[in-house]
C-alpha cells in the first residue's frame, strides 16, 4: 500500500512497473532528433481523418495500440485508463476511448498531464486496484492552434519565447510485475502563479511550479539532484529551463548535465522552426515513452525524475488579463527495486 | 519561492530573448515593399488598359485580395508572413488572409456556425473600429461643413 510522506509526496510499496509503452507522432516530430525512437510516425497530419480533433483522437489510439502491442497485453485486461489532452472538455481522449468499453478517467493538467496520469495509474496499481492501468496523453499542433491561438493558415509571427505544440502521443501501461522501470514515488504539485501574463511565454509561467515540485520532492524524499541520472522536465523549453536552472542556482544547487527538458529534446531548435522548443501533453509523453523508458528498462539510466509541467490557462482568462498559473508533478522512475 | 512576483518577472524578462529586430524589420520592409510594388504595377497595367483612376484602383485592390486568398488557400501566405510580419499584415493582402484563414479553418464546423460565425474572428475588430471611425469622421465632416 502506498505511503503518504508529506506535502504531496507518496512512496509506492509494491513498486508498480511500467510494463509497456507506446508512442505515435506526426511527421515533424518524426523528422526531429528522436524520430527513430517513436513507434509510429504518420506522414499524414490528419491521421486519415477529416478534422483536427478526430486526428488527435486517432493519434492517441495509435499510441495506445502500440503500447498494448509491445507488452502483448489484451485491451480487455486494462482495468482503468487515465487519459488527457489539451482540447476543451478533454475530448481528444474521450473520443479516442469512446468505442473500446474501457473504464475511463479523464484528466486535465495541461502539459503536465502525463506525469499526473502516470502518478494516478501507479497509485491505483500499488494499492491493488486493477490489473493494468494505462496512462495516456496526446496533443496535436493543429487542434491546439485553432483552440488556443489562430487558424493554421493565418499569417502571424511568433515571438522567440513561443513554443511549438508537438503532434505526439505517449502511453505507458502500469502493472504489478517485478521488472523495471519501477515507479518509486510521486510528488503531486501545487498551483504556482508568479504573475506571468504572456501566453507566448509558457516556459516562464511554468518554471516556478517545476522548481517548487522538484524542491519539495527532494526535501520530502531526502534526495538531491545528484541522486538521479536524469531530471527531466516537460515542457519548459529553452526559456523555462534556463529560469529553472537560475532558481536552483539561487539555492546553491547546480542542475548541471543531468537536467534536461522534453521540449528541448523532441525538436532540433536549430533546424526546425520551433522557437523556444516543443510543448503539449504529447511532447513529454512521447519523449518519456519513446526515449527514456527503454533506457531505464535496459539499465542505461538508473534513476529518472520526470516532472512534467503544465500552464493551466485558457484563452478567455488570458484575454481577461489574468496571469498564468503553472503546475508540475514529479514521478521517480527507477531501474532499481531498492 | 524566495522571489517576489516583481523579482521573478525581472528574471523571466532577462531569460526571454527579444525579437531579432535586425532581421524582422528588413524582412517587413522588403516583402511589404514588394507587395506595394505589385499593387503599383497592377495599377499601371489597369490604367494603361484604359480604365479610369477609380476603376483601376478598385481592380488593383480586388486582384491583391484574390491573390492573397489564393496563397492562403495553398498554405503559402503564412509561410511568407513568418518572415515578413507587418510587411504582410498591413497591406490589404493581410486583411484578406485574416478573413480567408478562419473561413478555411472553421469549415469543419459547418457553413453557418463555422464559416459564417467565425469568418471575422480576426478581422472583426478592424471592421468594427474602421466603421466606427468612419462614422465619427462623417459626423465631424457634417458639423464642420454646416458651420
Amino acid at each position: 500500500m502506498s505511503s503518504y510522506l508529506k506535502n504531496g509526496t507518496v512512496t509506492t510499496d509494491t513498486l508498480p512497473s511500467i510494463v509497456s509503452y507506446g508512442t505515435a507522432v506526426g511527421r515533424m516530430e518524426g523528422d526531429g532528433p528522436l524520430g527513430s525512437c517513436f513507434d509510429y510516425v504518420s506522414e499524414d497530419s490528419c491521421f486519415g481523418e477529416n478534422t483536427w480533433e478526430k486526428a488527435e483522437s486517432r493519434l492517441q489510439q495509435h499510441a495506445f495500440e502500440q503500447a498494448l502491442l509491445r507488452g502483448s497485453i489484451a485491451e480487455s485486461d486494462i482495468s482503468f485508463v487515465f487519459a488527457g489532452d489539451l482540447l476543451n472538455q478533454c475530448t481528444g481522449s474521450a473520443y479516442s476511448m469512446r468505442n473500446n468499453g474501457l473504464r475511463f478517467i479523464g484528466l486535465y493538467g495541461a502539459c503536465s498531464t502525463m506525469a499526473e496520469s502516470l502518478a494516478m495509474a501507479a497509485m491505483f496499481i500499488d494499492n491493488g486496484i486493477g490489473e493494468y492501468c494505462a496512462a495516456l496523453t496526446s496533443s496535436h499542433f493543429c487542434s491546439a492552434e485553432r483552440q488556443f491561438r489562430f487558424p493554421e493558415t493565418y499569417g502571424g509571427q511568433r515571438p522567440p519565447t513561443a513554443q511549438w505544440t508537438a503532434t505526439a502521443s505517449g502511453c505507458a501501461i502500469i502493472g504489478d510485475h517485478s521488472a523495471p522501470p519501477y515507479i518509486r514515488s510521486v510528488t503531486v504539485g501545487t498551483i504556482i502563479d508568479m504573475g506571468i501574463k504572456d501566453a507566448n511565454n509558457m516556459g516562464a509561467a511554468m518554471a516556478p511550479a517545476a522548481y517548487d515540485t522538484l524542491r519539495t520532492h527532494f526535501s520530502n524524499t531526502g534526495t538531491c539532484p545528484d541522486d538521479y541520472d536524469l531530471i527531466l522536465t516537460g515542457d519548459l523549453g529553452s526559456v523555462g529551463s534556463e529560469i529553472l536552472r537560475d532558481l536552483f542556482l539561487q539555492d546553491g544547487i547546480s542542475l548541471g548535465e543531468r537536467y534536461n527538458d522534453c521540449g528541448l529534446l523532441i525538436f532540433d531548435r536549430e533546424k526546425q522552426d520551433v522557437h523556444a522548443g516543443g510543448s503539449g501533453c504529447g511532447c513529454s509523453a512521447s519523449v518519456l515513452c519513446g526515449h527514456i523508458l527503454g533506457r531505464i528498462r535496459s539499465g542505461e539510466l538508473k534513476n529518472v525524475l520526470f516532472a512534467a509541467t503544465g500552464a493551466l490557462m485558457s484563452p478567455t482568462l488570458v484575454q481577461q488579463g489574468e496571469s498564468i498559473p503553472g503546475i508540475s508533478h514529479a514521478v521517480h522512475i527507477s531501474a532499481e527495486s531498492v | 519561492m524566495k522571489l517576489t512576483e516583481n523579482e521573478y518577472g525581472a528574471l523571466a524578462k532577462r531569460r526571454s530573448p527579444d525579437t531579432k529586430l535586425y532581421k524582422t524589420i528588413p524582412g517587413a520592409f522588403v516583402i511589404g515593399g514588394l507587395i506595394c510594388c505589385t499593387g503599383q504595377l497592377l495599377l499601371n497595367l489597369y490604367s494603361s488598359a484604359g480604365l479610369d483612376k477609380t476603376a483601376a484602383g478598385t481592380l488593383t485592390s480586388v486582384t491583391l485580395v484574390a491573390l492573397s486568398a489564393l496563397l492562403t488557400g495553398f498554405g503559402l501566405y503564412d509561410k511568407i508572413a513568418k518572415h515578413a510580419g507587418a510587411g504582410t499584415l498591413v497591406p490589404i493582402t493581410g486583411f484578406a488572409n485574416a478573413v480567408v484563414s478562419p473561413a478555411l479553418e472553421f469549415k469543419t464546423e459547418g457553413y453557418v456556425l463555422g464559416v459564417g460565425a467565425k469568418i471575422f474572428l480576426i478581422a472583426g475588430p478592424v471592421i468594427v473600429y474602421g466603421l466606427a471611425a468612419s462614422a465619427l469622421y462623417g459626423i465631424i465632416l457634417f458639423i464642420t461643413q454646416a458651420v
